[in-house]
Order: C-alpha cells, then structure tokens, then sequence
C-alpha cells in the first residue's frame, strides 16, 4: 500500500503543476498577445487605427452587409472590423446609397488575417473584389501588373480629387504613372516616448541626432530605465530601425537606385544602416526576451511605463493606450520625436518612413465604385473618420482642422511636407523581398549575421525577385 | 454430341459468370465510388498538382509560365534555412521518442497500479491534448512570458533578484521549451493508447508469470512490453508522422523564431510558400515534406508494423 501512496502523491504533484500553468494567465486579451495572430508585415499588422487594435470582445473573422437596392452592385471589403467602425462605414454606404439610388453596396467585413487570406484567394482566381482595403506598394503593383486593379489617374485629375490628397501617402498607390487606389489614412512612423522616464533620467530635450540618440539610451540604462520596447517575434517593428537608417544614410537615390536594379541593395548605404543599428543593439536596450515577444508584448510594455521609448507610427497611442493599466498616466507622459538624422548622411532630414490604409478598385468594378470612393475620402467624411479614430492622421489636408492631438498633428505635418516618403520596405518591395528583409534584421538584433550578410541576404532576394 | 453441348454449357457458364462480376463489380463500384472520387479530388489531385507547381517559378497569381525545371529543389536543399528547419524536426522527432513516449507508457503503468481514482488521473492527464494547438499555445507564452510569467516568477521567488529568463527569446533554448510544451500536450494522446493497449494484456498471463516466480520488473520486461508491441509502434508511428509535420504549436508561439531556431518543414513551407507568394518555391517544399513522410510510412510499415496487420 505504500507504492500506492507514494504514486497518489506523485500524480497529485503533476495535477497541481498542470492546474497552475493552466491558471496563470494573465489578464492580456488573446488577440493583444500578439500570440494568436500571425504577424507578416508592418502596416497590414499593426492596428491601422487609432482606437481599432483592443478588442476585448471576440470578433467574427467575416461579416456581411447589404445596403440598398440598386442595380449596380458594389461589393466592398473593409478590415474594420469594431462594432463602431463598422457603423461608420456603413453610414457612409447609406449616405451614398441614398444620393444614388440605382445603386447598392455588399459590405464584407473582415479580420486581418482572414482578409490577406481571402484576398489572396480572390486574386488567383481573377475576381478581386470592387473596393478593398490595400496598403499600396509592391504588393499592389504586383495587382496592377497582372491587370487585376483599376488605373484610378484619369479620375485622381477630374475634380481635383487628386490635389486634395496628401502627396506623400497617395504617392504610395503609384506606380509608373498609374495609381491604383487611394489612402484614407496616413501616417508616420518615430519615436513615441516617456516623458516622465526621460524626466527621471535628467534628459531636458529628445534627441536629435544618432550619437545622440545612442547617449540618450545609455543615460536611460545608467538610471536603471529600459531603454525601448521592441516586440521583435514579429519582425516588422524592428524592420522600421533598419530602413529608417538606410533611408537617412541612403536618402531616396540609394532606394531607387536599388529598387530599379541599377544598384543593389549590398551597396555601402545599406551595409552602413547595419552597422549603425549594431551600435544600437550592442548597448541591449531592449527589454528582456525581446526576441520572443510579440507586438502584443511591446505595446503591453510600453503602455504601462516599463520602457521608455519605441519606434513605431502613428497608430501607437490609440493601441496602447487600449492596454495600458492606467490609460490616463500613459496619455498624460506621452512624447514624440522623429527619427534621428545620421551625421553625414545622404537622406534629408525631413524623409520619412510611414504609411496608412487605403482603397483599391478591383478590375471588374463599375465606375460607380469609384464615385464612392471619392465620396469615402471627402473631407467632410474623413472628419468623421478623425472624429471616430479611425484615421488619427486623415489623408486628406482640408481633414486636418478635425485632429485635435498636438503630436499627431506634427505627425500629419511631417508627412505631408516630407521630400521624400518612404513606404514601409516589407510592403514597397515584393512580399518575398519584404519577409527577407524582415528575417534579416531579425538576425541582426539577434545578433546572428553581420551588417554585410544582412545587407547581401536582402539583395540575394532582390536580385531573384527584381529582375526586369 | 458431347462436345457441342460442353461448350454451350460452358459459354453459358462464363456468361453468367461474367453477369454475377458484372453486377458485382457495379455493386462494389457504386459503394467506393464516393469515397474514392473525395479521396482522388482532394488527396491525389492536389498532390499531384502541388509537385505539378513546384517545376514553376509562380508566386500564385497569374498563369503559370515560367518553367524552372529542379530548380527550386536545388534552392530548397541549398538553404540553409530548410536544412535548419528539417534538423529541427528531426530533433523534435528524438527528443519525442526519447522522452515523451517512455514518459508516456510509464504513467500508464502507473495509472494500472492505481485502483480507485485511476479515472480522474486519466481525464486530468489527457485534458491537455483536448485543448486547441492554438490556446496551448497562447496559454505557454504567457507562462514563459519574462514580464511576470510564471515560470519567472517562481525562479525569482526561490532566487530573488534572478535575472528574467526567456527562454522563447532566446536561440539556444527555444527548441527546448518548445518540446517541453509539445510533451505537455501529446503525452495524454499516447498515454491513453497505452492504457488500452495494456486493458487488452488478459490478466491472466502477468498472473501465470508471478506464480511462475517472475519478479514484477520480470513481468514487465518479458511480459508486459512485448504484448505491448503493437500498440507502441503505433504510437511511435503516430508520433513520429506527427513531430515531421509539426506547425500549429510553434507557429503560435515563435513563428519559427528567432532566427529560425524553432522553424520546422512546415513553418518554413509556410513562411516561403504563403508569406512570399513563392507557390511554386512552397509547392517543392510541400513535395519534399510529402516525400520524407511517405517514404518513412512506407519503410515503417513495411518493416516494423507488418507483423501487427498479419
């Protein structure tokens, strides 16, 4: 009977451990965890709204409304999928429906993940939707090259349509002189800091420039502050590091010059941004296991004051300040500054790197999906999306006069006086181009590859997916 | 006569013959047909389809036209990446046998031992395996989690002021702390099949062999193990098909990171095929993956596991 005693005590050890891992979790919503989601590239992963990201309630991966009863169908997939966002399209659908009574709109809603996963479906088979969410760059082009999205530039010239954008982010829909959809937000991405840490470590002003932005950080660390919160399980939020600086040393010429194959993204500008990242690397500013944490991790960090900065665009204080446990106190410290200029370095320092949400016309489209599309992105509608924080920084300029935030207006600002306006690489480039360039900064902040072998790992993948 | 009237009889014979096959054959068509047709449409056909991509450099849109040969093949074993990732499967695939399968028969000769409770032990060890891939997975990282996880926090309570561990975060350990989920999720699934493969061991002969003076680790040694055979190269097989396929788990909790130290076949099929729209490039690994798969059940059950089918 003793065995069985002794077995009974060991099972009832295991029991207990088991029931304790099972108990331990911790009150982050599963889809913050930044677990549940498979993160691929920046802006189709980061919340794109201001107040979109924290949902506590679970939300359907796919939902349908009809509005109207027209003829002409549109048929319009969005990725809002929050209860009032979702009512703020709609509204706008039935506003427009009511002006064009021959017309009726089939609103599909749709996660994220789920949209990329439909849409990509959608594409092979040669039936994109009328309108749907796009983030513009290589993955759109890669749609316009095959014929599968509309040329939207002899409409963009009617109306002043086009003028009424800001150039930077339409910028960003165009390609060789055909534009193929439009932006209804747009941002930047910099630094979104502290102010009471930065306080705490007897830092008066942010920093200007890389040398001092690095004698920031080390100060931050000397007074015992985590320097940055970085969630590089996902990639894309440690990809910003890189390409700012390859945007700042390069400017746009060494970009282009690389995008069009006439130079390469082994060239010394890129190399250059690995080295200056190093740099930032081997001070270990990040907060532990970084590499293992998601943007859920990050935002969890940063929101609730355990690092004092991170590089992120203008999403950022809507997102966290959903899991903040404290939201006022985050709101209250929150600063921004844009990314550092790099002494010597060939980018101006106005260029920035960002991006937004926007529309694309599918090929089989009506032209009336395209006046609902002008009528999506008036200004009196992106008031309303201001107001309704989905776009915290509108597209369109008359818009700006709704944003009440100081540092997002700065933000709008920078973007829309930037000389040149670098869309995020891991959506410019091709997908295979933008997830090497991902997997390669990975290896770098992991310390596993050098500068050089970044660089060449980028450019293998250029080389192969670039070709003319 | 008696020619003639033989070769009637034996036309007659062959033609009912051949309408019993025939009716027969209609019967047994028309019963496998729908199975088959699921079977060929949705097993075969893409198979065949996939190695059918993988001669194409496509990225899933748009006709295929460019014809690469073996290329993506000789791409596929020259990274790096790929050979990482198989190594990795194949690590999973030892530890798992190493570790999880012995674990696994030992607690259901525990289980055997136990008389009352035996049922709740059993529901309690197997719940993990119920959960999804994906709540397990969310669920570990957050115990692994270095802001106030728990394993963290019971190291700083036995050390205070220990460093924060991550073990997800870091190359070297990821693999382990996978496993370490892996064994927590599967040891039920193949604990309850060697709970009924020992429930059909007839008491009788265990009995036979302590009368006959067997000590108890006798019995299990010459008695127990070897009836058990069957079931245990079936949860070998199980579990190996199953570690060389793995994805769910560890795409949850480090997408194959960092730096691919926990990719598998599977991740990284998805990672270049999907993530890359590299269809043709994803379609060859797809085919590679297949291969390993087949020829292992092939050569596994031709071997080992024949002996259980006779």
């Amino acid at each position: 009977m003793k065995a069985r005693g002794l077995s009974l005590t060991l099972l009832f050890a295991l029991f207990v451990a088991l029931l304790a891992a099972c108990g331990s979790q911790p009150a982050a919503p599963a889809g913050q965890s930044g677990a549940a989601d498979a993160p691929t590239t920046a802006a189709a992963d980061a919340p794109t709204t201001a107040a979109e990201l924290p949902t506590p309630v679970p939300i359907p991966t796919e939902a349908v409304a009809s509005v109207g009863t027209g003829a002409t169908r549109i048929e319009w997939w969005h990725i809002n999928t929050q209860e009032d966002q979702r009512a703020v399209w709609e509204e706008m659908a039935n506003a427009f429906v009511a002006q064009n009574p021959d017309v009726s709109i089939e609103i599909t809603v749709l996660e994220n993940e789920a949209f990329k996963a439909k849409l990509a479906t959608a594409m092979q088979s040669g039936n994109p939707p009328d309108i749907f969410q796009s983030w513009g760059g290589g993955v759109l082009k890669q749609y316009g090259d095959a014929g599968l999205v509309q040329d939207l530039s002899a409409a963009l010239q009617e109306d002043g349509w086009g003028a009424s954008f800001s150039q930077g982010p339409l910028g960003l829909y165009t390609f060789d002189g055909a534009t193929y959809g439009v932006p209804w937000n747009a941002g930047m991405v910099g630094f979104w800091y502290n102010t009471a840490l930065f306080e705490q470590a007897g830092i008066s002003a942010p920093p200007t420039t890389w040398t001092e932005f690095l004698q920031t950080v080390q100060t931050l660390k000397d007074a015992g502050i985590t320097p940055i919160a970085l969630g590089e399980k996902d990639k894309w939020p440690g990809h910003f590091y890189w390409v700012y600086l390859a945007t700042r040393i390069g400017g746009r010429e060494a970009f282009e010059r690389a995008y069009n194959r006439e130079g390469t993204f082994a060239d010394p500008p890129f190399v250059e941004a690995g080295v200056r990242l190093k740099e930032l690397v081997d001070l270990e500013p990040f907060q532990p296991g970084f590499l293992g944490a998601g943007y859920g991790d990050h935002q969890a960090v940063m929101a609730n004051g355990q690092a004092a900065m991170e590089l992120m665009g203008q999403w950022a204080p809507g997102a966290n300040g959903g899991v903040a446990e404290d939201p006022e106190a985050y709101e209250a410290t929150l600063g921004w500054f844009p990314f550092p200029t790099i002494e010597g370095g060939a980018g101006d320092p106005s260029d920035a790197l960002g991006g937004g949400d926007g529309f694309a016309i599918g090929k089989d489209a009506p032209p009336e999906a395209i006046e609902f599309l002008k009528f999506l992105t008036s200004a009196e509608n992106q008031r309303t999306l201001v107001k309704a924080g989905m776009a915290g920084t509108p597209s369109i300029v008359a818009a700006l006069d709704a944003v009440e935030s100081p540092l997002l207006r700065e933000i709008f600002e920078r973007a829309s006086q930037a000389k040149y306006y670098q869309l995020y690489y891991d959506q410019y480039l091709p997908p295979a181009v933008g997830q090497t360039v991902n997997d390669a900064t990975q290896a770098l902040f992991a310390g596993t590859a050098t500068p050089e072998e970044v660089a060449r790992m980028i450019e293998e993948s250029a080389a192969f997916e670039l070709q003319p | 006569m008696a020619q003639p009237s033989s070769r009637v009889a034996r036309q007659l014979a062959v033609s009912q013959r051949s309408r019993v096959r025939w009716s027969q054959a209609a019967t047994i068509a028309g019963f496998l047909l729908p199975a088959a047709i699921l079977y060929i449409g949705l097993v075969l056909l893409p198979v065949v389809q996939a190695i059918y991509y993988s001669f194409f450099c496509w990225n899933g849109l748009g006709p295929l036209e460019q014809f690469i040969g073996l290329a993506n093949y000789v791409r596929i074993l020259g990274d790096s990446a790929f050979r990482g990732a198989l190594g990795h499967n194949l690590q999973i695939v030892v530890l798992s046998l190493a570790f999880q399968l012995p674990l696994s028969l030992g607690l259901a000769l525990l289980l055997r031992e136990l008389g009352r409770g035996q049922a709740i032990f059993r529901t309690i060890f197997f719940l993990p395996w119920v959960l999804s891939e994906v709540v397990t997975g969310v669920i570990w990282t957050l115990v692994y989690r270095p802001q106030g996880g728990l394993i963290n926090a019971l190291i700083q309570a036995v050390v205070p002021g220990a460093p924060e561990t991550a073990f997800l975060a870091d190359p070297q350990t990821v693999l382990y702390a996978l496993f370490v989920v892996i064994t927590w999720k599967y040891f039920g699934y193949h604990m309850i099949l060697y709970i009924a493969g020992l429930q059909n061991i007839p008491a009788e002969i265990e009995e036979a062999a302590a009368i006959d003076g067997c000590s108890r680790l006798q019995t299990l040694r010459y008695i127990t193990l070897p009836l058990l055979g069957g079931t245990i190269r079936l949860s070998i097989y199980l579990s190996v098909l199953g570690s060389l396929q793995f994805f769910d788990l560890i795409w949850v909790m480090t997408t194959g990171g960092p730096v691919g130290a926990s990719d598998t076949m599977a991740t990284y099929l998805y990672k270049y095929g999907f993530q890359r729209f590299q269809l043709g490039y994803g379609s060859a690994v797809a085919a590679i993956l297949f291969l390993i798969c087949f020829s292992f059940s092939l050569v596994y059950q031709r071997f080992a596991m024949r002996r259980d089918f006779e």
